[in-house]
């Protein structure tokens, strides 16, 4: 593989990452993952 | 430059240093809510939505972030559009920006795994024919437990729990459910027989990790599997001088995750611990942060 290829698969990656953040956070991701983060997961502790 | 056996290991042992403040840093910087042990709660404020590099359970009491893993397995469950967007997304700028350094650097059960190592007690090197197959049980993981019973139980009942979290992440039972449980009263009472799970799987792996280097990153961790996925394309990258290197092997020899540096040193198991760097006599081993400025020796290979 290239240089030049390499660069362009990080970029591309880089560019598609920030997209799918931005995606999320439209669609309100942001708020679900926070719910979820705030409250004791007793799955994630072993007790459920 | 030729630089000799006592240079190399001096220069390993400041190396090993300074990734030890790191990664303690890092541990008490993912974890800074120190109330949260005081109280036996967890932290609820605005951070707590965004995702950290690291495999570190939203539940600790410290937490200031929330665990990409755990994030990803509610956002499956939990999203009208199913899709978790805002996770792969961070997951996938983490991994191009730094790939398996984050493992190596930032990981809080990395590091216990590490400080675990360090006891002095005889190591097992594992032979390659159990440890290559065994090297892919990480992506099972990642694929059943993850993504794969997360889908197929949302898609059936409309909710689903979060299946990695619950039977196997031994990083929560260590950061969250131990510490909990021994603070609260209350979330005593009800533990059962998947605690019990938890807390045997915890220490057989805990127990593993003085035994075999990073027991847990090598065989099952998912977040590796996909930083490792990203490893040759990062940012972070480790570069190989094949007019320098002299083939003595020492690189290999001292890498926890058993990579043939020479052969593949971007390898997609390297955690960019850096030790290899350090103990290369002929200092034909460097790291770069940029987009390349010689090809890599390994990218492609494998």
């Amino acid at each position: 593989m290239s240089i030049k290829t390499l660069n362009i698969i990080r970029i591309v990656l880089l560019v598609v990452a920030i997209v799918l953040i931005v995606i999320g956070l439209i669609q309100g991701q942001y708020f679900s993952v926070l719910s979820k983060a705030i409250r004791t997961c007793l799955e994630c502790i072993g007790i459920a | 430059m030729h630089r000799n056996r006592m240079t190399t290991d001096d220069a390993a042992k400041r190396q090993d240093r300074f990734r030890t403040i790191i990664r303690l840093a890092a541990t008490v910087f993912f974890n800074g809510y120190a109330a949260g042990f005081l109280k036996a709660d967890i932290f609820t404020g605005r951070t707590k939505g965004v995702c950290v590099p690291v495999l570190n359970c939203y539940s600790c009491p410290g937490a200031l972030g929330a665990c990409p893993i755990g994030s990803l397995q509610s956002l499956i469950g939990n999203t009208g559009s199913r899709i978790p967007f805002y996770v792969l997304g961070s997951l996938m700028l983490f991994g191009v920006l730094f790939g398996r350094l984050l493992c190596g650097f930032l990981c809080p059960f990395g590091f216990i795994q590490d400080l675990l190592h360090k006891i002095p007690l005889k190591k097992i090197s594992v032979p390659q024919k159990i440890d290559r197959p065994l090297r892919w049980l990480k992506y099972a993981v990642l694929l059943l437990f993850v993504v794969a019973l997360p889908v197929f139980t949302a898609v059936k009942d409309g909710y689903t729990v979060p299946y990695f979290c619950e039977w196997i992440c031994p990083a929560g039972t260590l950061e969250a459910g131990i510490p909990l449980v021994i603070l609260d009263p209350g979330l005593r009472a009800l533990i059962g027989a998947l605690f019990d799970w938890k807390v045997v799987l915890l220490v057989l792996i805990l127990i593993g990790s003085i035994f075999v280097p990073r027991l847990f990153c090598r065989y099952l961790c998912p977040l590796g599997a996909v930083y490792a996925l990203f490893n040759r394309f990062a940012l972070y990258h480790m570069e190989l001088d094949q007019n320098k290197c002299v083939k003595c092997g020492r690189c290999s020899e001292v890498c926890p995750m058993a990579v043939d540096v020479i052969k593949d040193i971007n390898s997609p198991e390297c955690i960019r611990c850096g030790k290899c760097k350090a103990i290369c006599p002929e200092g034909a081993i460097t790291s770069d942060y940029s987009m390349c400025k010689k090809q890599p020796e390994s990218v492609g290979e494998e």
